[in-house]
C-alpha cells in the first residue's frame, strides 16, 4: 500500500514540474524544472525494475541536458518576452 | 482560435492512446512463450552472461548498436560544423568569472573518483547493472566538472578524436572478424567462459569496452565545443 | 471500494506518461519562443521512455540480472527487450536536443530575435 502511495506522489510531482516548465516565462527556471522531471524519472525507472536505464537517465537527463540548455540561454535571451538586443527595426523606420 | 484547435486535437489523441493502453493492462504477462523467454534462457545456457540487457544490446541485436553509435558520431560532427568559429583561442570561454575556492578544491578531489567509477561501470557491464553507455556518460560528467571549475583546463581535441575513431574502427573490425569461422557479422566467436567471471561471454566485454570509450570521447568533445562558444 | 482504488492507482503510470506526452506536444505547437519549443520536445521524449518501460513491467517481477546461485529464476523477471530499446533512445534523444540547440544559437546570431513570427517575416 505504501509502495503505491509513493509512486502516486512521484507522478504528481512530475506533472506539476512539467506544467511549471511550460508556463514560466523566465527560461532558467523552466530548464531547472526539466531537470526535476528527469530526476523523478530516474527514481521511477528504478522502481519499475530497470537499473540500467536508471543509470543512463541519471547521467544524461540531469547533468548534460541542463548544461547544454544553460549555455544556450547564456548566448541568447533570458526571458521569453525579450524581443531583441538591438533596436526594433520598425520603430527606427517610423 | 489556434489554441482551441490544438486542445481539441490533443484531447482526441489522448483519448485514443488511453483507450489502447488501458485495454492492454498494467503488469500482467501477456504471452505464454514470447521473445523474452528465449532471450532469458539463451543468456544463461549459451552465453554465460549475467546481465540480460547487455547480451541483448551487444549480441542479439548488435547491429542496432552499431547504427546508434553512428548516429551519435553524426550528431557530434554536425554540432561541430554548425558552431563554426574562425579562430580557436585557448582562453575563450562562456563563463564570466572563475569559480569559488570550495568548488575548485572539491572538484580536484572528486575528478579521479568519478573517472574510476565510470571505468569500473563499463568494464563490469556483463556482470552487474552497467555497460558502455552508462560508464561513458559518467566519464563525460567527470570531465564536465573539471571544465566548469577551472578555466584553464584543456582537453586536447586531437587525442579525443583519435580515441573515438579507433574505438569505432575496432568495433567494425570485430564484426568483420566474425566472418573468419564461417559465421555472420558480429557473431560471438571467442570462447565462452564460466558465468560470473570477468572474462566470460566471448566478445561481449571487449565490444562494450570499445563502445564505452567511444561514447565518453564523443560526449566530452560535444560538451567542450559547446562550452567554448562565445559571442 | 478497495479494489477500485487499487485499480485506479495502478493505471497511474500510464495516465502520467500520456499526460506528459500531451503537455510536451502542447508546448511544441503553441509557444512562440524557440527555446520553449525545444523544452517541449525534451518533455515528449521523457514521456515516451516512461511509457515504453511501463509496458514491460510484470507484477512482482524482478530485474533481469542473474545472481550466482539463482540461475533458474527466469520465470519471475520483467521484460528486458523494452529496456534495451529505451537505452538507445535516451542517448539519441540527447544528441538531437544538442543539435537543435546549436541551430537555435546560429539563428539568434543571424536574426537577433527568437520569436518564430519575426523570423518568418524577415524572409526578404
Amino acid at each position: 500500500m505504501t509502495y503505491l502511495i509513493l509512486i502516486f506522489f512521484l507522478l504528481l510531482l512530475m506533472l506539476v514540474a512539467a506544467i511549471y516548465a511550460i508556463v514560466q516565462k523566465d527560461l532558467l527556471y523552466a530548464v531547472i524544472a526539466t531537470g526535476v522531471i528527469s530526476l523523478v524519472l530516474t527514481v521511477l525507472f528504478y522502481l519499475l525494475q530497470a537499473p540500467d536505464v536508471a543509470l543512463t537517465e541519471a547521467a544524461i537527463g540531469v547533468a548534460l541536458t541542463t548544461i547544454i540548455f544553460i549555455i544556450t540561454i547564456r548566448n541568447t535571451v533570458r526571458h521569453e518576452d525579450d524581443y531583441n538586443k538591438k533596436d526594433d527595426i520598425k520603430s527606427a523606420v517610423e | 482560435m489556434k489554441k482551441f484547435i490544438v486542445i481539441i486535437t490533443l484531447a482526441v489523441l489522448g483519448f485514443y492512446l488511453g483507450e489502447t493502453f488501458y485495454e492492454l493492462g498494467f503488469g500482467n504477462a501477456r504471452f505464454e512463450h514470447g521473445v523474452k523467454d528465449t532471450y532469458l534462457e539463451k543468456t544463461v545456457s549459451e552465453l554465460h552472461v549475467a546481465n540480460t540487457v547487455t547480451s541483448i544490446i551487444v549480441n542479439f541485436r548488435g547491429f542496432d548498436t552499431l547504427g546508434e553509435v553512428t548516429v551519435l558520431f553524426l550528431a557530434a560532427t554536425a554540432l561541430g560544423g554548425i558552431l563554426y568559429k574562425k579562430k580557436h583561442h585557448a582562453g575563450d570561454r562562456s563563463v564570466l568569472f572563475p569559480a569559488s575556492r570550495i568548488v575548485m578544491s572539491g572538484s580536484k578531489l572528486l575528478f579521479p573518483a568519478v573517472i574510476l567509477l565510470g571505468v569500473y561501470i563499463f568494464v563490469h557491464g556483463h556482470l552487474s547493472p552497467g555497460g558502455g553507455f552508462q560508464g561513458g556518460t559518467i566519464v563525460a560528467t567527470g570531465f564536465l566538472l573539471m571544465l566548469l571549475a577551472y578555466d584553464d583546463f584543456t582537453v586536447s581535441h586531437h587525442v579525443l578524436s583519435y580515441v573515438e575513431s579507433f574505438a569505432g574502427i575496432f568495433f567494425v573490425l570485430f564484426g568483420l572478424a566474425g566472418f573468419c569461422n564461417g559465421g555472420t557479422f558480429l557473431e560471438n566467436f571467442m570462447p565462452v567462459g564460466t558465468m560470473n567471471d570477468l572474462f566470460s561471454g566471448g566478445i561481449i566485454p571487449i565490444v562494450y569496452i570499445l563502445v564505452g570509450f567511444k561514447v565518453a570521447a564523443e560526449l566530452t568533445g560535444l560538451i567542450y565545443t559547446v562550452l567554448h562558444e562565445k559571442d | 471500494m478497495d479494489e477500485k482504488i487499487f485499480e485506479i492507482m495502478q493505471f497511474g503510470v500510464y495516465t502520467a506518461s500520456i499526460l506528459l506526452i500531451l503537455i510536451g506536444l502542447y508546448a511544441a505547437l503553441t509557444k512562440k519562443s524557440l527555446i520553449k519549443i525545444v523544452i517541449g520536445l525534451s518533455i515528449v521524449d521523457a514521456g515516451i521512455h516512461l511509457l515504453l518501460i511501463a509496458i514491460g513491467y510484470i507484477n512482482l517481477g524482478t530485474a533481469p540480472i542473474f545472481s550466482p546461485g539463482y540461475e533458474d529464476a527466469a520465470a519471475k523477471m520483467v521484460d528486458p527487450v523494452p529496456q534495451a530499446l529505451v537505452l538507445t533512445a535516451i542517448v539519441i534523444g540527447f544528441a538531437v536536443t544538442a543539435v537543435a540547440l546549436s541551430l537555435v544559437i546560429r539563428l539568434y546570431r543571424h536574426h537577433h530575435t527568437l520569436e518564430i513570427d519575426e523570423i518568418k517575416n524577415l524572409k526578404w
